[in-house]
């Protein structure tokens, strides 16, 4: 009977009763309406927090983007003297600094956690993975005032002249040993990201199916072969993920960066030794002397470009693990 | 971790083998393939299997039936070790596969687990094409040519009686098969290692009546060429399949015999009181 009546309505008449009715059976209930109110009042508020920000960020950047157009990322001067602005250095140094951590930060975090999971005494994994977020817990000041103090002379005095003397053929590392610089930040990164990439990986690996490491068992293989074969594949999708999450603090991460990159832009070279800015420590550097009109719409831009890139990378992560997780089985290739 | 045979279990090996031949009337007419004796199993404090000996003789179907926890499963999983990976289980006393101890501590045993392959209860598929997951146990080897993998799988395939329904979607993931059909392609994967001995924990509990009759098919065929030990807690599957069972109770080998004689004439109170249905 319902049927010839629906049928003379059209789909969004349909639509719009269907929510006419919905809400009205809501009003009977008002905590109900209630709570949802509130809920949808605190995404807004979410949602509202993002595109303020992104729009402020866009409008005091306008400024700069009509000077300067594209050459803003191609300059290598923060010069309010000359008043000429351009992020390259600080865009090299920010992918330079996070490749390096990620580099490095990967093989130890997930080499760590097959430790932690695999190989590790049952008495000592709860204190080691304990250290491990314990690294986690360091306020990012305090890693970046050691790594100015400790770190930064250790490596102008020991670790670069080692590097220099043994793999001194590879541009990177060439030049004068300064201790602050592009190795140290990444180095310092390093250390910061490899606790979530150590967590994650360790979780993901721990909800492998025991069946998958006994099928593989069951063939022969051997307990690293278990893990090569049975263990890493089925928990890539989620390692993706630390090393996405990885790389996101890397590249937003300021205040560590800022004490030990040098925050001055080199001739450019391949060197790590030489000393660089991010665009994060540009903006922590620069926003106290910035006066109104290019400067402050420079500093503006900068921090519109580090959210467009972090932008660029969650994206790209999303597709990365999808296709990982979703995408169909990969031809063998034989 | 896993307890290597105390030394004088050793010693008194001719001596134990006797007893157990005496504590079962059945007599083992084919080659022994493999023989376990006095085994025990324990988890932490928990004695899951109690000086067991048993005889699985070559190239027969050997099935190991008995009531839910009755410790079939744990006493089958030492046949090729895999209690290894359980920190907590402790195994003591001799398996033998073609007469040498598989706990000795000079065992390979990546070789034997390549030597006794074994199937699970449920299906498990690595997560990749069928192709794959067939050709793991070779990749894993490594020193195998494309043209020799291919081989393989397709015999491994045909042997385990999947071929010709997957064979124009090799590379489709092993997942989106039915569970029937990804049970007989764990039993491909099994064959492609080409074991001597095949393990099989209850393959058929997860699966339906159909799919249950195409593997019983299978281990009747298979059984030509390897040694097979089956664990099922299913009465009416073990006298269908097998040529020989034994009677697990509380981690006890309460029985063993030729399945005729086991279903026929059983010689223990308990074990014809399974088989008539009174408990299990």
């Amino acid at each position: 009977m319902q049927f010839p009546l629906a049928g003379a309505l059209t789909a969004t008449q349909q639509r719009s009763r269907a929510w006419l009715t919905q809400l009205r059976i809501q009003a009977r209930r008002p905590g109900d309406l209630l709570f949802r109110s509130l809920i949808i009042l605190f995404v807004v508020t979410v949602i509202g927090v993002v595109v303020g920000v992104a729009w402020v960020l866009l409008s005091s950047s306008l400024p700069t983007i009509r000077t300067f157009g594209l050459n803003f990322l191609r300059y290598n001067a923060f010069d309010p003297v000359h008043n000429l602005y351009g992020v390259s250095p600080a865009i090299f140094g920010t992918l330079v600094t996070s490749a390096i951590a990620l580099i490095l930060a990967l093989p130890i975090g997930i080499g760590t956690a097959i430790f932690l999971v695999d190989f590790c005494p049952r008495r000592l994994r709860a204190p080691i993975a304990f250290l491990v977020d314990a690294l986690a817990a360091i306020p990012s000041v305090v890693i970046g005032l050691w790594g100015f103090l400790v770190f930064a002379p250790w490596l102008q005095h020991t670790g670069e002249p080692w590097l220099q003397q043994h793999f001194g053929f590879l541009p990177f590392f060439q030049g004068q040993p300064q201790g602050v610089g592009l190795l140290a930040a990444g180095l310092i990164l390093t250390f910061m990201i490899l606790p979530i990439i150590t967590a994650i990986t360790r979780e993901v690996m721990l909800v492998v199916p025991v069946s998958q490491r006994e099928a593989m068992l069951a063939l022969g293989a051997t307990r690293w072969e278990v893990i090569r074969y049975a263990v890493l594949p089925f928990a890539r999708v989620g390692i993706a993920g630390a090393a996405i999450l990885g790389l996101g603090r890397a590249l937003g991460e300021t205040i560590a960066v800022t004490l030990v990159i040098g925050n001055q832009a080199a001739p450019p070279s391949a060197s790590l030794f030489n000393t660089g800015y991010t665009l994060a420590s540009v903006i922590a550097n620069q926003f106290g002397e910035a006066t109104p009109g290019l400067f402050i719409s420079a500093v503006m831009e900068a921090g519109l470009i580090l959210l467009i890139l972090t932008l660029i990378t969650n994206i790209f992560a999303r597709l990365l693990v999808a296709r990982l997780g979703h995408g169909r089985v990969r031809k063998v290739v034989i | 971790m896993v307890q290597t045979p105390t030394s004088h279990v050793t010693e008194s090996t001719e001596h134990m083998a006797d007893e157990s031949v005496n504590s079962h009337i059945a007599v083992v007419l084919a080659p022994i393939k493999m023989q376990a004796l006095n085994l025990n199993i324990y988890y932490d404090d928990n004695h899951a299997i109690n000086n067991v000996s048993i005889e699985i003789p070559e190239r027969q179907v050997t099935a190991l039936m008995g009531p839910s926890g009755c410790g079939k499963s744990t006493f089958l999983r030492a046949l090729n070790r895999m209690h290894d990976l359980t920190p907590s289980a402790r195994v003591t006393g001799i398996v033998k596969l073609d007469g040498q101890d598989i706990y000795a501590p000079d065992m390979d045993i990546v070789r034997l687990r390549q030597r006794v392959g074994m199937v699970f209860q449920r299906p498990n598929p690595f997560p990749k094409s069928i192709f794959e997951n067939v050709a793991y146990g070779l990749k894993v080897q490594g020193g195998h040519s494309a043209q020799q993998m291919k081989e393989t799988v397709e015999r491994s395939l045909r042997g385990a009686a999947l071929w010709d329904e997957v064979k124009d979607r090799l590379h489709a993931s092993a997942l989106s098969l039915s569970g029937g059909q990804q049970q007989r392609l764990c039993i491909a994967r099994a064959l492609a290692v080409e074991p001597e001995v095949i393990l099989m924990d209850e393959p058929c509990s997860a699966l339906d009546p159909i799919a249950t009759l195409k593997i019983e098919q299978l281990i009747d065929m298979l059984k030509q060429r390897y040694t097979i030990a089956i664990v099922t807690h299913n009465l009416q599957q073990a006298g269908r399949i097998s040529q020989y069972t034994g009677f697990f109770l509380t981690g006890n080998l309460i029985e063993f015999a030729p399945t005729t004689q086991i279903f026929s004439r059983p010689q223990d109170k308990r074990t014809e009181d399974f088989i008539t249905g009174r408990f299990g």
